[in-house]
């Protein structure tokens, strides 16, 4: 049992929700990532999702676009990263999930990635390019190494992709929350609790909830009937606000407390 | 008969798209097979392509020119086309599924601004409602056409990441696409793109091999040696090449950019690289670095400067199919004007390169040898960047 399942576990004997929270690996730099996981750690995320920036990222918004554009300009590679996964992991216990673009994945070699996953104490996977008719290999080099495959469904998911993806997530299913880009928002569509309820008729995996969401109050509704919420750009936006300042770790941490709830 | 049920071509292809997409890709997938077979869509979309573009385009001997490089040329004048270039082949097409998918609006990149012009115009044609990205570097180089979209009725939404080229205005509109999917078709310009994108796009630039195979039997009661065109993201040449697939005899030789030279890694010579990625929807050859970040391109000419191409293309190579070479901005410049004074015929830069090869070609095939050139579109919308780099 890997750490993802582990957490689900424990949650629902708690009766809790996951909170997730996405960063950008290396913005503004290495330094300050391996700061926030270990606070974020001690805060209690859930789960951490660490992002691989990319050249072209498709399914982000701005806030993220700039980030990772940041990041690449300061030299952030796969390699560096799982360097970086591997310090925290002496002193955070924290699941972590690479979200990352297929191309990354795919120029290192998805065999290689997987076995660096696994021994740098990567948990899980989540690539939004990546569906999975093209991940059959990927599926089992991760398999092999105890790595979880996260898939995506969003609104315009017929039932018959829900069924396939459902069947394919491992470690929990990430439900893009509307049709666009990564990005706060401030109302999301109305829609997401049936949706989540849907995607709930076809499996018992956990449902978790990401993009737009962004206030603590959204989170709170959506945990009324999702398994858990995944919050990004809001959480890189105030990174980005805080940079260079002294306390920039204290103040990041205490937005997502305050999301957390 | 590729590609496969799920777009591969070899290892080439596929569909790498966030899910949000996948409905859309499908329904396309969809209505278009049933298109492909339909009499009444065909016989539409021919009376367009008659009627509106102005089709069939000569299959043209270019005496002077031929004399010149010592072997018998052909050009394919797709450059007679209404707006100027082969994009409005496919826009047609794509024009008549989008208002058969009953998608009021439609949206699109484009690099030197022949593909906007050219969805642009079907869309006032067809009253859809157009966007077009375009980076703000080719909004700079190629400003004629940026005025033409708008005249068109079009927006042109400026693309600010990146290089400001062809590949960010593509991921811009991917990301419109993702929004807005409900009730936007993304009319892809080239052969790239997740499938049905490179097989579509591919059928409708067809016209162009099925033509030329047919003009060139009636003229020279044979078939050509060689056949030569630009390649960017390749549509041109996709559309030349592949109706004579079966002809083995007949070479195909795609003419990339080179740019500033290959060594100096300005370049978009993306075939000539022969590195395997994914980017925008498709694993096929693209220029990246150690760690799959897609790398910056340079060419003179906006429609080639793109560091991916169609899988297709990629396909070609691996089998052997197809060869893949690569002309520099200065060799591109210079068949510029090789075919505007032998000729008269101005053609855009994109195409200008494919004339660049013929030149190199000159005195290493046989005097027998007949060949066929794209000439892809015009050079009209060129005069301001080769008015900078061209002295006369």
């Amino acid at each position: 049992m890997n750490r993802i399942e582990k957490k689900f576990q424990q949650l629902k004997k708690n009766k809790r929700k996951a909170f997730i929270a996405y960063i950008t690996a290396g913005y503004p730099n290495i330094s300050v990532t391996e700061r926030l996981i270990k606070e974020f750690d001690r805060l209690g995320v859930d789960i951490l999702e660490l992002g691989v920036p990319f050249s072209d990222p498709m399914a982000d918004g701005p806030v993220i676009q700039d980030a990772s554009k940041a990041a690449l300009d300061k030299g952030i590679n796969l390699e560096k990263i799982f360097n970086l996964v591997k310090r925290s992991r002496a002193s955070c216990n924290i699941p972590i999930c690479l979200m990352t673009y297929y191309n990354p994945v795919f120029c290192y070699g998805e065999a290689k990635f997987c076995q660096k996953s696994k021994s740098s104490g990567v948990d899980g996977v989540i690539i939004p390019d990546l569906p999975p008719e093209e991940a059959a290999g990927f599926r089992k080099s991760a398999a092999q190494n105890n790595l979880d495959t996260i898939f995506l469904l969003s609104p315009t998911s017929s039932p018959a992709r829900i069924k396939m993806i459902s069947a394919a997530s491992k470690g929990f299913i990430y439900y893009v929350s509307l049709t666009g880009v990564t990005g706060a928002r401030k109302t999301l569509p109305p829609d997401i609790c049936r949706q989540v309820k849907a995607i709930k008729r076809y499996t018992g995996k956990p449902v978790c909830v990401g993009f737009g969401v962004s206030q603590g109050l959204q989170v709170k509704e959506i945990n009324r009937f999702a398994d858990g919420v995944i919050v990004g750009s809001a959480i890189v936006k105030k990174i980005k606000e805080n940079i260079n300042q002294p306390d920039l770790i204290r103040k990041v941490g205490s937005f997502v407390a305050g999301l957390k709830g | 008969m590729l590609p496969d049920k799920r777009g591969h071509f070899g290892v080439f292809g596929g569909r790498f798209v966030p899910e949000t997409l996948s409905y859309a890709l499908d329904e396309l997938e969809k209505v278009y097979a049933r298109a492909k077979k339909d009499k009444k869509f065909q016989q539409e979309l021919a009376y367009y392509l008659h009627e509106y573009a102005g089709r069939p385009t000569s299959l043209y001997f270019a005496k002077n020119l031929s004399q010149y490089l010592g072997f018998k040329v052909y050009l394919k004048r797709e450059d007679l086309l209404h707006t100027g270039a082969h994009k409005i082949n496919n826009t047609l097409g794509q024009g008549l599924l989008a208002r058969q998918m009953k998608k009021p609006r439609v949206i699109a990149e484009t690099g030197a601004g022949q593909h906007g012009v050219a969805t642009a115009t079907v869309a006032a044609l067809f009253g859809l409602k157009c966007d077009v990205y375009m980076g703000e570097e080719d909004i700079q180089r190629q400003a004629l056409n940026v005025y033409r979209m708008k005249l068109l009725g079009a927006r042109v939404i400026p693309v600010s990441s990146g290089a400001r080229t062809l590949k960010d205005a593509m991921t811009e509109a991917l990301r419109d696409w993702v929004t807005n999917v409900r009730h936007t078709h993304y009319v892809i310009g080239t052969v790239a793109g997740p499938h049905p994108y490179p097989a579509m796009v591919r059928d409708f630039q067809s016209i162009i091999g099925k033509e030329a195979r047919r003009q060139i039997l009636a003229k020279e009661k044979k078939l050509p040696d060689y056949l030569v065109a630009c390649v960017g993201g390749g549509s041109n040449a996709m559309g030349l090449f592949y109706p004579f697939f079966n002809d083995k005899k007949v070479k195909f030789i795609g003419v990339e950019a080179a740019g500033l030279g290959l060594r100096t890694g300005k370049h978009a010579a993306t075939l000539v690289c022969n590195k395997i990625g994914v980017l925008h929807g498709a694993k096929s050859n693209l220029l990246e670095d150690r760690f799959g970040q897609v790398q910056l391109t340079h060419s003179i000419s906006a429609g080639l400067d793109y560091p991916g191409v169609g899988p297709e293309h990629a396909y070609y190579q691996k089998i052997g199919r197809a060869k893949y070479f690569a002309v520099t901005d200065q060799e591109a410049l210079e068949a510029f004007k090789l075919l505007s004074q032998s000729e008269g015929v101005i053609p855009a830069l994109e195409s200008a390169h494919a004339i660049a090869y013929l030149a190199k070609m000159r005195g290493k095939v046989s005097k027998k040898s007949l060949v066929i050139v794209c000439v892809s579109g015009r050079g009209d919308k060129d005069m301001g960047i080769v008015t900078e780099n061209l002295k006369l």
